[in-house]
């Protein structure tokens, strides 16, 4: 890492550390008494577009938060690529929030900041900006305050800011839970565009349409613990747990 | 009554024809206060997000101290900043005991804490909102500082204006540390206190208008700026 002038990002430049595969081995998290998660073990390979799925509360985003390491386990590891993520700066892994965050600055300089902050060079920032917001169909947006798009056209920059820094693995966490269907359909292209880019992918949705219509791989989560797991195929016609099986035919579970 | 009423008059011939003993005064007044305000903005705004971001053994207690610290009396920050300066003290041979830099320093001293606690404040909000976002780009605790003070920029003109309010009506250090000394360190307060101690009550009323004008302009101006600016850049 070369360290930065840039009061903005703090120091360094991005890692090139690789990510994936993503491990997490006896992951649990208990709170309150509850427990969230419970002994999981799951991988995340390169290649498949893997939808986690579960009902709300099943531990989804929890999961995901603990692959990410924005929260640690009480027990359990995660590993990156065979070995444990450490503090580095601007990772290969980008993160969409349900609630896209959205920093208060102008939609191009949203993109430029995870640029600075991934040590890409001031002369390159701005036409890698530029480049991210036209394949996001945000151009004409780029000098608007982000704070005052529309709840789609946030995720759409959320997520074209998450691929601006070219990461190795895309999570998202729920990132169509408050949008219309014309505004989760851009978003679903997006995601499936970045896929076929060469991005992996990790999609954390209840919705059992957009799992059907994204997903190549789908781990179902269910009070906390990794119910199943496989090729989306066989997970929706053939379900092996009780639990997928009554989601999937929209009978309310426990 | 007809003595206000002629001290009324005396007040506005002297604002309207810009005595020259009043410039000076109000000059003096402001050159100090801005000074104190931008040196205390230089201390107390990264002290303030800093306390806002970082998390270590002790913030609680730092937090409360940098509270309590808001209400600190003048007229003991003004002596203990006359004894650090005085011939006898640390600071002696600086020689800057009865000059304005003494009374910037005690400004200072009185304005750093509130634009700390409103920054922490104000910084505080906001991480709670950028944290995981910032953390998953790898973001450190400098560069969260940085960014949550750039991105907050509107919102912390407000401690500045509560400083600059702090500063530019504080009577009992500056007197103590600066002297009241004519032409040399008589800022506004001191001179009303003086005057109206005299009885000449157009120069102090004179003054006072001024400095009630100089409070809701520098407020309407900040708020203005806050209010456009931001919109501007936040929406």
């Amino acid at each position: 890492m070369r360290p930065s002038a840039d009061p903005d990002s703090g120091a360094g430049s991005r890692s090139d550390r690789r990510v994936l595969p993503i491990r997490g081995a006896g992951l649990a998290i208990r709170r309150a008494g509850r427990v969230l998660l419970d002994n999981i073990d799951i991988e995340i390979v390169p290649g498949p577009l893997v939808v986690i799925m579960g009902p709300n509360g099943a531990g989804k985003s929890l999961l995901l938060r603990v692959l990410a390491t924005l929260v640690p386990p009480d027990a359990g590891t995660v590993t990156w690529a065979g070995t444990p993520p450490g503090r580095e700066r601007a990772p290969r892994l980008g993160f969409v929030f349900q609630k896209p965050v959205m920093l208060r600055r102008s939609v191009i300089d949203n993109v430029r900041y995870v640029l600075k902050v991934a040590g890409v060079p001031r002369a390159e920032r701005n036409r890698r900006a530029e480049d991210a917001l036209a394949d996001g169909g945000l151009s004409r947006l780029a000098g608007s305050p982000a704070r005052v798009l529309s709840g789609g056209e946030q995720q759409r920059l959320a997520i074209v800011r998450a691929l601006a820094t070219r990461p190795e693995v895309l999570l998202l966490d729920e990132p169509t839970a408050n949008l219309d269907p014309s505004a989760t359909l851009a978003i679903e292209t997006q995601v499936r565009d970045a896929h076929r880019g060469g991005t992996s992918v990790v999609f954390v949705t209840h919705d059992l349409g957009q799992a059907r219509r994204l997903a190549d791989d789908v781990a179902f989560v269910h009070h906390g613990r990794i119910a199943e797991r496989g090729p989306a195929d066989r997970f929706f016609n053939a379900p092996s747990s009780e639990a997928a099986r009554a989601f999937i035919e929209g009978r309310l579970l426990p | 009554m007809q003595d206000f009423s002629a001290a009324f008059g005396e007040a506005f011939r002297l604002v309207a024809s810009l005595d020259p003993d009043l410039v000076e005064i109000v000059g003096l007044s402001l050159r100090v206060s801005l000074s104190a305000v931008l040196a205390a903005a230089l201390i107390g705004l990264p002290l303030g997000a800093a306390l806002a971001v970082a998390r270590f053994p002790g913030r609680g207690i730092a937090l409360v101290a940098v509270n309590s610290l808001m209400g600190l009396p003048p007229v003991v920050v003004g002596l203990l900043i006359y004894l650090a300066l005085s011939r006898a003290g640390p600071f002696g041979p600086l020689g800057l005991l009865y000059t304005p830099s003494a009374m910037i320093i005690a400004q200072m001293v009185l304005v750093i804490p509130i634009i700390a606690a409103v920054t922490r404040q104000t910084v505080e909000d906001m991480k709670d909102e950028y944290d995981e976002q910032l953390r998953v780009l790898g973001v450190g605790t400098a560069g969260m500082v940085a960014t949550l003070l750039w991105d907050a920029r509107f919102s912390l003109l407000t401690a500045l204006l509560a400083g600059f309010g702090r500063a530019i009506a504080e009577v009992g250090a500056v007197i103590i540390v600066g002297g009241n000394i004519d032409h040399v360190t008589r800022v506004m307060t001191t001179a009303i206190a003086l005057e109206t101690s005299k009885g000449d009550l157009a120069l102090a009323l004179g003054l006072g208008l001024i400095l009630l004008a100089l409070a809701i302009g520098v407020n309407a101006a900040v708020m203005g700026l806050r209010r456009t600016a931001g919109h501007a850049a936040f929406g």
